[in-house]
């Protein structure tokens, strides 16, 4: 069905270390893609009761989780960069730079570090358990508490809140967020068994 | 989407209004105090006026923060006090404005192209303009493409009676998404694009 | 016409598993067709023309240039078309697309335009040069990613099965465009009448050449398989 893709650098002439290939173009950009939908469509119900959870942060996650920390790096900061051109794909459809500057922004900045936490996470420490969602969402929860951890920050710096009342309102979108964690798993988990060479050439 | 409008502000190059930007806003959140916070509102509003953003665009902005902003006073004045709300309520509004004045007078292409053209002086770190510009282009039209695989997934799994299941919704969503890219990878491979 | 030359080139799978068995061939011939059933290997044989594949063992030449030590220069001579033409388009607009082609050769970005506008021309999709690639037909697509291709001025076209997932109408468009260029084609399709107009046709079967020869031949024998 698939056959093997020729590797990018089997090319005398290319030498350059960690040269993205077109493929890895392709699957920064697809995800950079993925990441705008997801944000932008509506909350989707989950499970036997429904309960919506919305998509942004599931697509950061599950793209760190199948890209590995350099190409999920890339791909989140191409979404930064298409949404502050103006392309309505953050949060409720906003675009631009208010984004960047109003209350969640914390959450925004830390999607990048989220993502290349949990690509590291994919790619370093579990070669041989990704197929294994249980161990992806590991990887996934600690993503999401970084990702927590900056929005606090984010909130203290532009609300001028102490770090407990600053917590405090973050708490609010732990059980959404370990949802989601766990969705990303899920599907993270699924892709690599359909396409076992992602992270695999790297580390 | 916000209108471009047509003023000196439009004229501008980009890189100088976001460098004004991220001072105007690292400014708002910097100082305290309710005098400050009201004059930096102040200042801001005047701006937006002077670059013509229409109203409409202002208010639908103020109304998106509004309920937000009103609900993290009210935690403020009920945890610290009233000044510090209001002073909160104003510095959020700023904050928002500042946002949309900039991407009210950029035009998309405008800003992508100033991207790449910032990736210029990036060669020493191995950074390769064309490629940046060319992997820009690449999720834009990706996007509309993806939309179509989202939804062809979701018709899926309603005739099966799966809508509930974020496994039958997601995941051959998401491999689809990356069989693609594979395609478009070799495809680039293939027209010596890249390589 | 570039000279195609396989040399016992063999594929296999990471898992070791056999996709092609050890091939030797030299193709020459203006139209190429290569048929067989899905799985059978010759997409992976497609592959090898353009260096997309490397043989695991063997060797591809094309025009005396190893694909697997200097693959860039193979693409160069060689283009390739896809069967889905959403996954080949990448710009956003019609004539980006093209231009995006044209980008090594053409320096100047006015005149790129204006070629890529003459390009567009010739395959009859001059007035939607500005349009969203995605607001085209799937005909029109395929024709705007042989477009991108041709733009190049390859010596060599493979093509696999791009008619496949086109109506009668755009088939017979896109298939008249292929069957009239002057560049030499090798043809990869599950249709037998667009077969029938090669020179050459090879059955693939099993990671094997079950059969190299005139076209209604082939044709017979695939027909007899199935």
């Amino acid at each position: 069905m698939n056959a093997a893709t020729a590797e990018p650098s089997t090319d005398v002439t290319a030498h350059r270390p960690r040269r993205l290939s077109t493929t890895d173009l392709a699957l920064v950009a697809s995800f950079t893609a993925l990441i705008a939908v997801c944000s932008y469509a509506a909350a989707i119900p989950v499970g036997g009761a429904g309960v919506p959870i919305t998509l942004q942060t599931f697509a950061v996650l599950l793209t760190g989780l199948v890209l590995g920390p350099w190409r999920a790096l890339l791909a989140v900061g191409l979404y930064f960069l298409i949404g502050l051109a103006g392309l309505p794909v953050f949060a409720e459809h906003s675009s631009g730079a208010s984004a960047f500057t109003g209350a969640s922004a914390g959450y925004l900045y830390s999607f990048a570090l989220a993502a290349v936490v949990a690509g590291a996470l994919a790619q370093y420490v579990l070669p041989r358990q990704r197929t294994r969602a249980v161990f992806l969402f590991i990887a996934a929860l600690v993503a999401t508490v970084v990702n927590h951890l900056g929005g606090i920050v984010g909130l203290r710096i532009v609300l001028d809140l102490s770090w407990h009342k600053a917590a405090s309102i973050d708490a609010a979108y732990w059980v959404g967020d370990i949802v989601k964690a766990a969705v990303a798993a899920i599907v993270a988990a699924e892709v690599h068994r359909a396409f076992p060479a992602l992270l695999a050439r790297r580390g | 989407m916000t209108p471009i409008t047509d003023s000196w502000a439009t004229r501008l190059p980009v890189g100088a209004k976001m460098l004004t930007l991220i001072a105007l806003s690292i400014t708002t959140v910097a100082l305290h105090g309710v005098r400050s916070a009201a004059a930096l509102l102040g200042f801001v509003l005047v701006l937006a006026v002077s670059t013509r953003v229409p109203a409409r665009t202002l208010l639908r902005t103020l109304r998106g923060i509004v309920l937000f902003a009103v609900v993290v006073a009210a935690l403020q004045w009920w945890w610290i006090g009233p000044a510090r709300a209001l002073e909160s309520l104003l510095d959020l509004t700023t904050l928002a404005l500042l946002g949309v004045l900039l991407t009210a007078t950029t035009p998309v292409g405008d800003m992508l192209e100033a991207f790449v053209r910032w990736a210029g002086p990036m060669r020493r770190f191995g950074v390769d303009p064309e490629r940046v510009g060319l992997v820009i282009s690449m999720a834009v039209e990706a996007i509309p493409g993806t939309i179509t695989l989202a939804r062809e997934t979701r018709d899926a799994a309603r005739t099966r009676g799966l809508e509930r299941s974020p496994r039958a919704l997601l995941t051959p969503f998401v491999i689809r998404v990356v069989a693609r890219a594979h395609e478009k990878g070799a495809a680039l491979q293939a027209r010596g694009i890249g390589d | 016409m570039a000279e195609v030359v396989l040399e016992a080139a063999e594929v296999r799978a990471p898992d070791d598993r056999v996709i092609l068995h050890p091939i030797s061939l030299r193709l020459t011939e203006h139209r190429i067709g290569i048929i067989g059933p899905n799985g059978s290997g010759k997409s992976t044989l497609a592959r090898l023309v353009n260096g997309l594949v490397t043989p695991s063992s063997g060797r591809v030449l094309v025009d005396g240039v190893d694909v697997a030590r200097n693959g860039a220069a193979v693409r160069r001579r060689v283009g390739f078309c896809f069967t889905d033409p959403s996954a080949q388009v990448v710009m956003p607009t019609c004539i980006e697309d093209v231009e995006l082609s044209l980008r090594k050769r053409i320096k100047d970005r006015v005149r790129r335009r204006e070629a890529a506008s003459q390009i567009l021309a010739r395959y009859g999709l001059a007035d939607r040069a500005d349009v969203s690639v995605h607001a085209l037909s799937g005909g029109q697509r395929q024709l705007l990613a042989l477009a991108g291709v041709l733009a190049t001025d390859p010596d060599l076209l493979v093509a696999d099965e791009p008619t496949t997932l086109l109506d009668l109408r755009n088939t017979r468009l896109v298939a008249d465009t292929l069957f009239g260029l002057e560049q030499q084609l090798i043809l990869l399709t599950h249709d037998l009448d667009l077969v029938r107009r090669c020179d050459r046709v090879l059955l693939v079967e099993d990671g094997r050449i079950a059969f190299d020869g005139p076209a209604e031949v082939a044709v017979a024998r695939y027909e007899a398989t199935v």
